[in-house]
């Protein structure tokens, strides 16, 4: 099956976002990281496992009438490190934009260990994992130094 | 340098240079000459955690060298019971001091109350985390003993799962170049990420439950207490506790300079009559937190410790 075919088993979008190349399984994951998970105000379509010449299989988001920012992007270098995004304006790829993984991940999880000062709810400071590694991802908390557990984390998203 | 939150904080240079400033420290930490060199300066010391060695030896440090101490006092009782974050309560202590000595039962609360503040933080122990004032007096009292930190053999024993003060002093025995033997129950194993680390950092490490065995060619055992209060399940506690008691007959085939430490207070893994045999350091071990701190604190506000310190006795 072809990549276009995957792509047109939900109606080509006016003006928004499509993500593409996400790992199997993880739009709903994308969603939520992404605050649009839910009742909103935008229409949003989904395809799930659908046949990839690259991954195998893959997910799909396409989001209308709000073009998601750079930042909030980056949140998903956790789950969907190589996803492709694409900018639509009047039918038309207007811009195409890639995750950055970064140094850090400010704001978007926080840390697995359950003794971290970080667990207390009311702490106002952000919370903060560091990139060691790429590939494989491996992040430590900036405070209490803890390797992460990248299963763990998806449980944890702000 | 801002604070001191790991031992990651310090280059090996700078460790060894604090080490000489404790040395020169000596007479002044045992009260034979007074030195003011922290007039006006006072240190906020928040334990947030029981504590005895750590707590009065940063107060006896600084009251040593002329600075004042003020203290959190009973957690029960502070502004702590009340919902305060620790946020909050650095802000108010910010203000309030010079330099604050923390200890916390939460990992990762020394940093994080470093990047709240605007005066130093020494992390005096958070959670099962690090303990880096301690490992630097650990280091003052092997290289008191044996001269240098270079490529000595070390046995840590006892509870290194849950003993920060095993952890810090592991990473920076192995910044020296030492042979690390690590003798534990099995459920009170040195946590795998940091023995990974420091085999990723070039250390040479031994595990085992062998304690005794481990001892013959070693130049220090450093023993450690098995921690009633980090274990949630009794069942293991009484699994693990008693595993090592250390007695003078075991000291038979040690090498001579062989010193024994314990960061204390200890339960029964040293038997008292240790105490009297020429290996036991643990009790000079304490008075060293004294000196270690003392330089600490004039390192991190900026004092320089004088290169000759004579007379002005009391």
């Amino acid at each position: 099956m072809s990549n276009e075919h995957s792509m047109r088993r939900v109606t080509a979008i006016r003006n928004g976002t499509v993500i593409d190349h996400i790992p199997s399984g993880q739009a709903m994951l994308v969603l939520e990281m992404l605050g649009i998970a839910g009742a909103t105000a935008v229409p949003v379509s989904l395809v799930m496992n659908v046949p990839s010449k690259k991954m195998g299989s893959k997910d799909i988001i396409k989001v209308e009438d709000r073009e998601l920012t750079q930042s909030e992007l980056d949140r998903l270098a956790l789950v969907a490190p190589d996803a492709r995004v694409a900018i639509i304006r009047a039918y038309s790829v207007a811009e195409k934009l890639t995750i950055n993984l970064g140094e850090e991940l400010v704001n978007v999880v926080r840390c697995t260990f359950s003794n971290c000062i970080t667990t207390n709810l009311r702490e106002p400071q952000a919370h903060r994992l560091k990139v060691v590694q790429r590939d494989p991802l491996q992040l430590r908390c900036h405070y209490c130094g803890r390797p992460q557990n990248l299963g763990e984390l998806a449980n944890n998203v702000l | 340098m801002a604070g001191l939150i790991t031992m990651d904080d310090l280059t090996n240079e700078q460790i060894l240079s604090i080490l000489d400033d404790a040395e020169r420290l000596l007479p002044v930490a045992r009260g034979e000459i007074y030195l003011p060199l922290l007039q006006g300066r006072i240190l906020g010391n928040l334990f947030f955690e029981p504590s005895t060695r750590t707590r009065m030896s940063f107060e006896t440090a600084m009251k040593r060298l002329g600075g004042d101490v003020v203290n959190l006092g009973d957690v029960k009782t502070s502004s702590v019971v009340k919902g305060e974050t620790l946020f909050d309560t650095i802000q108010m202590v910010d203000g309030y001091t010079d330099i604050i000595a923390m200890r916390h039962p939460r990992q990762g609360a020394a940093q994080y109350a470093q990047d709240a503040a605007r005066v130093p933080i020494l992390n005096g122990g958070d959670g099962a985390g690090h303990h880096p004032t301690q490992t630097m007096l650990d280091l003052f009292t092997i290289k008191q003993a044996h001269g240098r930190l270079e490529g000595l053999k070390v046995v840590l024993a006892g509870d290194l799962r849950y003993g920060r003060t095993v952890h810090s002093l592991s990473h920076a025995l192995t910044r020296f170049g030492c042979e690390l033997i690590f003798a534990s129950p099995d459920l009170l194993n040195m946590p795998e990420e940091i023995v990974s680390d420091l085999r990723s950092h070039g250390a040479n490490v031994i595990e085992t439950e062998d304690l005794y065995g481990s001892m013959a060619d070693a130049d220090v055992v450093y023993m450690t207490r098995i921690q009633k209060e980090r274990f949630a399940d009794e069942d293991e506690y009484a699994r693990c506790a008693g595993a090592y008691k250390l007695h003078a007959r075991h000291l038979s085939d040690v090498k001579q300079d062989m010193i024994i430490m314990h960061p204390l207070p200890r339960v029964d893994e040293v038997d008292p009559s240790v105490d009297t045999t020429r290996h036991a350091r643990y009790f000079e071990q304490a008075f060293n937190g004294v000196v270690a701190r003392m330089a600490l604190l004039c390192r991190l506000l900026g004092v320089t410790v004088p290169a000759k310190i004579e007379g002005g006795a009391l």
